[in-house]
């Protein structure tokens, strides 16, 4: 039996690989290709490459040096945070991992109310727990950095994007004509500027709107302007939503006696989020990839960490390892939630 | 039938309320009235961003002016004296700031239109490659599109700049493309023509090709639509638009002086620096967003069906008049709002730069003239213009377009 299968799948290779002459030809130029650059990058990364040790002087076999990223992987997840402090951040990653847990697995009845009740409680608790104050020790935020500045700048900017792009997109289909043209020019606007322009904007113009004496921290400032960009491309995305939905439900719901915020709250949000999710997943993509952006006003994530540690004279000539080891991190995630995005979409044409 | 309950609560019946009565219930109405409440909504809203904004700007003027810093455009006379390493425009530094705006929306656009076209090219590829019938040809190319579109732009243009033009020889061992450009960490040197007169004039004769194609183009079709006979349009494009426009271009660049780059000591001497930031940037643009319109390319192909090339095919069109005349317009409509989208991305995700310091309008206006003088609500509102204003130039030409493209349904 399983000599069967496999010749079949044997043949099946044949055929992809091999099936005419000219498709053969192709197939083996391109492997000789990707032998060509797969086994210098093979040798450089795995065969060659030094893992054990802690200084640059065990790095010794010419191929890549993992030591750099063993020595440093501290930085690389946490920045500059205190190292007996860092419970704390692990502590809050765990709490957002368990309140999605608790959420996705409450009983239908209970998980709005569950999942409002964790959006209320969980983001305070999560500034207190990495920033300090009554009762725990208080660090700066110019000592966060890394990985976990990545995921707190993403997560937290889209705390204000996807309520503000909700709330945009229902006002750009809204009948309302100035309430339309305001949220048209707010859309287009921080949708035609570059992302790098609104984070200097921020940490320029926000300290110099607000009244003399109120300082905003530099990294909320930076998760203040990626918040209003990406409010704009999430409202593109819920507007896909809202126009998918038939005009009768809308017109149904007013029948019933229901007002406008409560037939958008009970019947057409519930809907079109669910048709957008897949799109709104994909905006949250671009801002994780975007967050990188927080480089030029000197906030280190997990790239920003990456491209200064390169300036560690005890580790010259490291370029490679960081990025490699920083890139495919991004990859992973922004790839994980591209595949999760896409398996939503396919389960609703289905 | 008794509904049960009275159908006009007591006291709203016209003719026995008092005139109290009717006053609330006429001003229960107005405030009941659908229109009077959408009003009162919108004027709410004006109401409260007016006050914002008010509130915005006071403190603003407050602080600046604690500062010390006045407002209004006045700086944009003032001398500079930044140093540009990469100029277009003849700036030097003792010309006025607006100068140096200039010299970064040059460079901005310079990198843009470059990468565009590039990355079309590439995405062309990539996407045409993904479709193609030998396994090995579309996996790669997906693996491609994988690779590149999950990974931040940034880590792309720090990537270049960083990992591979740093890492490039030294001039003296300078990587040399055909003799006439030589590449090193130092960037890209290319020969600078000596005189720009047969440049000029090649340039002319191009653009007369292309008119005389649209001429020719619109002939045939109107002959076509009369009489129902075909024009050899496609030899005449070729001969128009690539034979003669290549030769033209061959003699001009035979025909003029070139500064080619020479070594000398340690660096080359002549021609054209094309920095290395430039290159980094670019590479990184099109890398990146050849990714994306590989996708687009593929989408577009693949929306136009299968019938429609057999119908083609069975009208006795030849296997590139069904591409020419049936898949690519049809593919084209679907292509080009999101390829639209992604040249405005290209544009705005230039500024990219500013992370290596290419000298664009972000870094350049919004970073050290910002830096110099302090202008930061001018400045800022400048920077956003140029994006706004060419952002909405290209959608405005997009839209024409496309509505001319689009299917017209009767």
């Amino acid at each position: 039996m399983s000599g069967r299968a496999s010749s079949s799948s044997l043949s099946l290779w044949r055929e992809r690989l091999f099936g005419t002459p000219f498709t053969g030809f192709v197939t083996v130029m391109l492997l000789l290709g990707i032998a060509w650059v797969a086994v210098p990058l093979l040798r450089w990364a795995v065969i060659d490459a030094s893992w054990r040790g802690t200084t640059r002087a065990d790095c010794a076999a010419g191929g890549a040096c993992w030591v750099f990223i063993r020595a440093r992987f501290g930085q690389f997840m946490y920045g500059l945070y205190p190292a007996d402090q860092r419970w704390r951040v692990d502590l809050a990653g765990i709490l957002l991992v368990l309140g999605v847990l608790a959420v996705v697995l409450a009983p239908q009845r209970l998980r709005l109310k569950l999942g409002i009740a964790l959006l209320v409680v969980l983001p305070p608790l999560g500034i207190w727990l990495l920033a300090g104050g009554f009762g725990l020790r208080s660090i700066e935020t110019r000592e966060w950095g890394g990985l976990m500045l990545t995921l707190f700048i993403s997560l937290y900017s889209s705390l204000i994007a996807i309520p503000l792009g909700i709330l945009f997109a229902l006002g750009r289909q809204s009948e309302l004509r100035v309430i339309r043209l305001i949220s048209v020019i707010f859309i287009e606007f921080w949708r035609g500027v570059p992302i790098i322009a609104v984070i200097f904007l921020a940490s320029l113009l926000l300290p110099l709107i607000m009244p003399g004496g109120i300082d905003i921290d530099r990294l909320a400032r930076a998760v203040i302007g990626l918040g209003f960009v990406i409010a704009a491309y999430m409202a593109e995305a819920v507007r896909g939503g809202l126009q998918a939905l038939p005009k009768g439900q809308r017109e149904a719901a007013t029948a019933l006696g229901l007002t406008y915020w409560k037939a958008t709250g009970l019947i057409i949000l519930p809907q079109a989020l669910r048709i957008s999710l897949p799109a709104m997943t994909n905006e949250f993509i671009a801002l994780i990839k975007n967050t990188t952006l927080v480089l030029v006003v000197s906030i280190l994530d997990l790239l920003g960490i990456a491209q200064a540690s390169l300036a560690d004279p005890n580790w010259v000539g490291m370029n490679m390892e960081a990025y490699a080891f920083s890139g495919a991190i991004y990859w992973l995630i922004c790839f994980a939630l591209s595949r999760w995005s896409r398996s939503l979409e396919n389960r609703r044409r289905l | 039938m008794d509904p049960g309950f009275p159908l006009h609560p007591p006291g709203t019946i016209p003719c026995f309320r008092s005139k109290l009565e009717a006053r609330m219930t006429n001003l229960l109405a107005f405030i009941n009235d659908k229109r009077v409440r959408d009003w009162f909504y919108q004027i709410a809203v004006v109401l409260l961003l007016v006050g914002l904004t008010v509130f915005f700007v006071r403190n603003a003027s407050e602080n600046m002016l604690k500062a010390g810093i006045a407002s209004g455009f006045g700086f944009l006379w003032r001398t500079s004296g930044i140093e540009v390493p990469f100029v277009l425009t003849g700036y030097t530094q003792a010309d006025n700031i607006l100068a140096l705006f200039w010299v970064g929306v040059a460079n901005t656009m310079l990198v843009t239109v470059i990468a565009i076209v590039l990355a079309t090219l590439l995405g062309f590829v990539v996407g045409i490659a993904r479709l193609s019938s030998i396994w090995l040809v579309s996996t790669l190319a997906g693996a491609y599109i994988e690779f590149v579109r999950n990974i931040p732009l940034l880590f792309f243009v720090l990537f270049w700049y960083f990992g591979v033009i740093a890492a490039l020889p030294s001039p003296r061992q300078s990587l040399s493309v055909f003799g006439v450009a030589f590449l090193n960490n130092r960037g890209l040197t290319i020969p600078l023509p000596d005189g720009l007169e047969n440049l000029r004039l090649a340039g002319g004769i191009i653009l007369a090709c292309i008119l005389a194609y649209a001429v020719f183009a619109v002939w045939a079709r109107k002959r076509q639509e009369r009489t129902g006979r075909h024009a050899p349009t496609l030899r005449v494009g070729l001969l128009l638009l690539l034979a003669l426009p290549l030769l033209a271009l061959a003699w001009a660049v035979l025909a003029t002086r070139w500064d080619v780059p020479a070594l000398r000591g340690f660096n080359y001497r002549g021609g054209f620096v094309v920095i290395p930031e430039f290159v980094a940037l670019l590479a990184a643009l099109v890398t990146y967003t050849a990714g994306f319109i590989a996708e687009i390319v593929r989408g577009g192909i693949q929306s136009v069906s299968h019938g429609q090339t057999e119908a083609g095919a069975a009208l006795g069109l030849r296997s590139g008049q069904v591409l020419r005349l049936v898949t690519i317009p049809q593919a084209m409509r679907v292509m080009i709002p999101p390829l639209t989208n992604q040249y405005l991305n290209v544009l705005k995700n230039s500024s990219f730069g500013a992370a290596i310091a290419y000298p664009d309008v972000v870094s350049l206006f919004m970073g050290s003239a910002l830096n110099n003088t302090g202008q930061a609500i001018e400045i800022i509102a400048m920077t956003l213009a140029v994006y706004l204003v060419i952002g909405l130039a290209v959608s405005a030409l997009m839209n024409w377009y496309n509505a001319r493209i689009a299917l017209v349904t009767r």
